[in-house]
């Protein structure tokens, strides 16, 4: 008996718990389809035509990209794919709903298929990257292709201004894409290349200030580029939040290459700095800091562009949700104009309550745990720091969203990740979650197997 | 469709969604601290079989990284060899300009965990000592690698 407690005790990480993963996809999947007969029988009191449909389609995408995992990365952390699942089904859920009520814009069945996509970017990046860390030699190339699409959108011709951010590139009006998304994934992975090489330095202490080690003057080149960038990106694009995405990411890899707080409180002390000088500056952020301060004020209420009307909207949504919220199909979450892309958490609050809500955080929070729990099971430096910044990615874009939303920061046009609408985004978070599921089956894979046990020369096999 | 049944769905709906949420710690709890009830009774008689024996009482059950960027890292202690050193195809991966491609080697060896110098340049340290020869490694003590620190724990 003890033997046994030991020998579990002893290797709990090694279990594939592919069983779990099935259980839980599946219960994934009966919640989407729960949700969707709610949201018909709150509507017009029957069970909606589209449940099995939209159900079945999800569970079957879930399936397939289940049996890619269960083939290409066995050991792969049980949870992410359920959880992943729980939070787009419910995003298309919500959607539908909002189609039904009629608000232009809003289609679910454009937004299963860019789940399909996702889904099929999910397996092709499981499918083709055996090995991670084939990523790290493709180290400077990632930084150029990710500065390359943040640029992309500005070039004349394919460029594109829609909303007042010039973040698209299209080809004629019907197929546009965000290449900001995919510009965070490339970053990510050449931040994560680059500080493995230049931690070293940037690790040494210079002066000492109170109790804190400040870095060497001369080491302070990349934060002051990447600060450069992200308030290009501001600037050029008036694209608040991938700017804050980008440099926030970069801080917090900083931070955990190094361990240094101080370069935690001088990007912090650069950002306000930046965010202060262009508020000053630049109309489009004063008007959100305006609106920021003071929603309720109604020449921020009546403003025909940039104001206030649509986060008082959802504030109101919010409100009338109260605890338990209106129930699926009973609100009006209608009323907020983009209740189907950067406002859809207004609309879940509305409609779940806080109960869904804080549920719903729940499950980004156990997301950004495993992929946090990935990077410390890690076992070399590239895998740690590409796995806790993607983590990192995940849980800042919901903070600023969810932030933005409720009145907390100052809103900026992100989408709720894998819940909004828009394919850009949903196709580049499958693909971050499947570097993520790609680590942690390297994480968690027992250790290499020696075929020989003894002698010099050893031939180990992965 | 009354508002009693709808009332009643709505928190139906709700409790499911957080039963989701409690069903996921739970796979988390399990991962972390093993099943409650230990299934490997099952499979039991085939394990002493093995000529290799199980850790037993007050053997090393895993490897712990205790200081160096790696810190935090632990890796279970199985029959077979630990490598540890700069090559990417070794089971601890450092990136440390100290450290060696191939730079020590555990093994496990009559119950006891032994630590080997491969040859590294600039030398494996058993808590003070320089690692000239393979020499078995008590509980707790620490391993220096470079900037990297280890230990082995129960």
């Amino acid at each position: 008996m003890t033997a046994a407690v030991a020998e579990s005790a002893a290797v709990p990480m090694t279990a594939k718990r592919r069983g779990a993963q099935l259980a839980m996809l599946g219960f994934a999947v009966l919640v989407v389809m729960g949700a969707y007969a709610s949201v018909g029988l709150g509507l017009d009191g029957k069970i909606p035509a589209g449940m099995l449909t939209y159900g079945l389609g999800l569970g079957g995408l879930m399936v397939a990209a289940y049996l890619v995992l269960a083939r290409w990365a066995p050991w792969a952390d049980p949870l992410l794919l359920p959880l992943v699942t729980l939070v787009n089904g419910i995003g298309l859920v919500i959607i539908y709903r909002i189609e039904q009520s009629g608000r232009p814009g809003a289609s679910s069945t454009t937004q299963l298929m860019w789940t399909a996509l996702g889904v099929v970017m999910f397996s092709a990046t499981l499918i083709v990257l055996k090995d991670h860390r084939a990523l790290q030699r493709l180290t400077y190339t990632m930084g150029f292709v990710g500065i390359g699409s943040l640029v992309l959108p500005l070039l004349p011709f394919i460029g594109k201004e829609i909303n007042g951010a010039r973040i698209w590139i299209g080809i004629g009006d019907t197929f546009t894409i965000q290449p900001a998304e995919f510009a965070k994934l490339a970053l990510v992975v050449f931040f994560a290349g680059y500080l493995v090489a230049k931690r070293d330095v940037l690790a040494l202490a210079g002066r000492r200030l109170l109790f804190i080690d400040l870095p060497r003057v001369r080491d302070l080149g990349p934060v002051l580029i990447t600060w450069g960038l992200s308030l290009a990106v501001l600037v050029l694009q008036k694209d608040l939040g991938s700017s804050l995405l980008l440099f926030g990411t970069f801080i917090v890899m900083l931070y955990i290459a190094t361990q240094r707080t101080s370069w935690v409180l001088i990007g912090v002390l650069l950002f306000l700095g930046g965010a202060i000088l262009a508020g000053q500056v630049f109309d489009h952020v004063t008007a959100r800091f305006e609106v920021w301060l003071n929603p309720e004020a109604s020449e921020f209420y009546d403003r025909e562009l940039g104001g206030s009307y649509q986060l008082m909207q959802g504030l109101f949504g919010i409100g009338s949700g109260g605890i338990l919220g209106t129930g699926l199909g009973e609100g009006h979450p209608y009323l907020i104009p983009l209740a189907f892309s950067d406002f859809i958490f207004a609309a879940v609050g509305e409609e779940l309550g806080l109960t869904g809500l804080m549920a719903l955080l729940m499950v980004y929070a156990l997301i950004v745990e495993r992929g946090l729990r990935t990077a410390i099971a890690a076992r070399d430096p590239f895998s740690k720091l590409l796995a806790g910044g993607l983590s990192f990615l995940l849980a800042w874009q919901v903070f600023i969203i969810v932030g933005g939303v409720t009145g907390l920061i100052p809103l900026t046009g992100l989408v709720t990740p894998f819940m909004s609408a828009g394919g850009s985004a949903l196709l580049a978070n499958w693909i971050l979650i499947a570097l993520l599921v790609r680590m942690s089956d390297a994480a968690r894979r027992p250790p290499p197997q020696a075929i020989q046990d003894e002698g010099l020369t050893q031939v180990f096999q992965r | 469709m009354s508002e009693l049944t709808l009332l009643l769905i709505r928190l139906a709906f709700l409790a499911v969604l957080w039963f989701f949420v409690i069903a996921a710690v739970g796979v988390i709890r399990t991962d972390l601290f093993g099943p409650r009830t230990a299934p490997a009774t099952a499979r039991k008689p085939t394990k002493p079989a093995k000529p290799v024996s199980k850790p037993k009482r007050g053997e090393p059950r895993q490897m712990v990284v205790v200081g160096g960027p790696l810190q935090g890292t632990i890796i279970n202690l199985t029959e077979t060899p630990i490598t540890i050193g700069r090559a990417t195809d070794a089971t601890l991966v450092l990136s440390d300009d100290y450290a060696s491609s191939r730079h020590a080697r555990l093994f496990p060896q009559d119950g006891q965990w032994i630590v080997e110098d491969l040859g590294s340049t600039n030398g494996t340290y058993l808590d003070r000592s320089k690692v000239t020869r393979p020499m078995p490694v008590p509980l707790g003590t620490p391993i220096r690698i470079g900037k990297t620190v280890i230990e082995l724990r129960k």
